[in-house]
């Protein structure tokens, strides 16, 4: 069983929204038709997207952290919107469990996105259905694309590399190494939908420096009657200098 | 959440017309054992198709809340898993067997099923009033399963759910049947009435241990487990997009808090107290029993509307703070 998802790293998000729009422009150029927007240029404007960055601050200022929180559908393996929809429009793929919305079959009855806990589906104001992630599965199977190619296209986009794509079920993948390895974690666990995409925490990597480590212990050449001592306080130059 | 209104009219609109299916088919089988004078053919007869009336009614307004109306009959596919599409079946089907009963009492289509031993004649219309009482219920546990197994939903997922949504559609459709019975047979207004009473009472003790158990309900998610970061300090800063989006939409009611406080004794004095209090005083009167199933209804609907903004959405905590 293979099921394609991504794990994005929280600690290299720099929150520069690039996975954002490349994931607007690849979806509303494809066959599926536009994603709409409204008023664009207006005071109001609105459309619908399948990724969102969002911004969190988290303690008291000054002791605070920005974190940056891109969003988009988690492809859950037990998605609680496929079971409802009425109409069998959204639906689950057995090949490589990708969610997916049939723009043909969606009645626009929006049920699926009550019984979504995440807010990952957005309507379409004009094609008056339901839309979300795909996974870019119009991309990722391409074989006109050159392989490297063949990724999401917020994947592709992201600057610094925090998005990861592959298959979870395989142990050997680069998903499932980096949720292995650098703690990898789902969203709202407790309501048991299993989100295939994983969020990697913001991590911190200290320096450890012991004291003695400061000051240079080793004199190889053994030659400090001849070099000068300086105080210890002063600067000194390795193999020059008697410290 | 939204209250949206074609949901609101689609669910207050046909509770009342399967209750009244239920109050006229009650007073059948009250009558089919002697305990009430039966009815004349066509006091049953217009009273189904009064009650079919509401289901059209909530019919044509649930049609409002598709995007792609002219696919609706696809959602009666997936009866397998999702409960929208039983009821997209059982609405229809409880509509035919309403208008069944309409026909075989106003036809005269009465014709002997079976006797029973003690006697007891079963016609046609008894059996066409009894399945359409079971598709009644299953209608009404259909609509309110919908919002009842939302897990994520606390303030919906409870048997109350199901249990108020089957007493408030009974106990307006009881005072329809009072007012219905007040105009063409006035001598059974009476027995409408007094079950109306039994029911709007139940009905309001399930309605106030739900707002009881609703206002004891802790969130199970926080921002914390929302984005898996535990602080007990977390501020959204933005929510990626400035003017709003779908998510901000479709799951705030964008009402105030004391707009809310108000709306609550509001829908209690609407659809209980009040048509309990005209309800109490005449069982007779067609205009004060009309009266009290206008304002029973339009309290319903409030009452509807509550519903949906009462229920928080665990999506709500990744759209605070537009920035």
């Amino acid at each position: 069983m293979t099921q394609l998802a991504l794990v994005i790293d929280l600690n290299v998000c720099v929150g520069c929204h690039a996975c954002v729009t490349s994931c607007k422009e690849w979806n509303t150029s494809g066959s599926a038709g536009p994603l709409c927007d409204e008023n664009p240029y207006g005071a109001d404007p609105t459309g619908t997207f399948f990724n969102r960055v969002q911004t969190f601050e988290i303690g008291h200022f000054p002791n605070s952290e920005t974190l940056h929180f891109p969003k988009s559908c988690l492809h859950c393996e037990d998605p609680p919107c496929v079971p409802v929809c009425p109409t069998g429009a959204s639906y689950k793929r057995k090949e490589d469990g990708i969610v997916l919305v049939d723009y043909d079959k969606c009645i626009g009855c929006k049920y699926c996105t009550w019984a979504c806990p995440y807010g990952a589906r957005e309507f379409d104001e004009k094609a008056k259905v339901m839309k979300k992630c795909t996974l870019c599965v119009d991309r990722i199977y391409d074989m006109s694309l050159a392989e490297i190619d063949r990724k999401p296209s917020c994947v592709k986009a992201c600057p610094t590399s925090a998005r990861l794509f592959g298959d979870i079920h395989d142990p050997e993948s680069v998903v499932s190494k980096a949720i292995r390895e650098d703690g990898g974690y789902a969203l709202m666990p407790e309501w048991g939908t299993h989100p295939s995409n994983h969020y990697l925490p913001r991590r911190k990597t200290h320096l450890k420096i012991h004291k003695d480590e400061l000051e240079r212990a080793d004199n190889p050449l053994k030659v400090e009657g001849h070099l000068p001592k300086p105080g210890k306080d002063e600067s000194s130059m390795d193999d020059v200098s008697a410290w | 959440m939204k209250p949206a209104f074609s949901v609101i009219f689609l669910t207050t609109l046909i509770g009342a017309g399967q209750g009244l299916f239920l109050a006229l088919f009650t007073h059948q089988s009250y009558s089919l054992f002697g305990l009430l004078p039966m009815q004349s053919d066509a006091f049953y007869g217009y009273g189904s198709v009064l009650a079919l009336m509401f289901l059209i009614g909530g019919l044509i307004s649930s049609v409002f809340h598709l995007g792609r109306p002219e696919r609706a009959w696809r959602s009666a596919t997936q009866w397998r898993t999702s409960w929208l599409s039983r009821e997209v079946i059982a609405l229809p089907a409880f509509m035919g067997i309403t208008l069944l009963y309409a026909v075989v009492h106003l036809a005269g289509m009465r014709p002997e099923v079976i006797t029973l031993p003690s006697g007891l004649v079963i016609d046609l219309s008894v059996v066409v009033g009894t399945v359409g009482t079971l598709l009644a219920f299953t209608l009404f546990v259909c609509t309110a399963m919908i919002y009842a197994c939302l897990r994520f939903l606390r303030e919906w997922h409870s048997p109350l759910t199901v249990i108020n949504y089957i007493l408030m559609g009974g106990a307006s459709g009881f005072t329809l049947a009072a007012f219905y019975a007040a105009l063409s047979a006035p001598t059974e207004a009476r027995f409408f009435g007094g079950w109306a009473i039994i029911i709007t009472v139940l009905a309001l003790a399930g309605r106030i241990a739900s707002l009881v158990r609703n206002a004891r309900l802790r969130p199970t998610s926080t921002l914390q487990t929302a984005i898996g970061v535990k602080h007990p300090y977390i501020t959204q800063r933005t929510q990626g997009s400035m003017g709003g989006s779908f998510n901000t939409r479709e799951f705030f009611h964008g009402k105030t808090d004391a707009f809310l406080k108000q709306i609550k004794p509001t829908f209690l004095f609407l659809a209980f107290l009040l048509p309990l209090a005209l309800l109490s005083v005449s069982q007779s009167s067609a205009g004060l029993l009309g009266f009290a199933f206008v304002l029973q209804l339009s309290g319903l609907m409030v009452e509807r509307w509550f519903f949906f903004a009462q229920a928080n959405h665990p999506q709500n905590l990744y759209y605070q703070t537009i920035g």
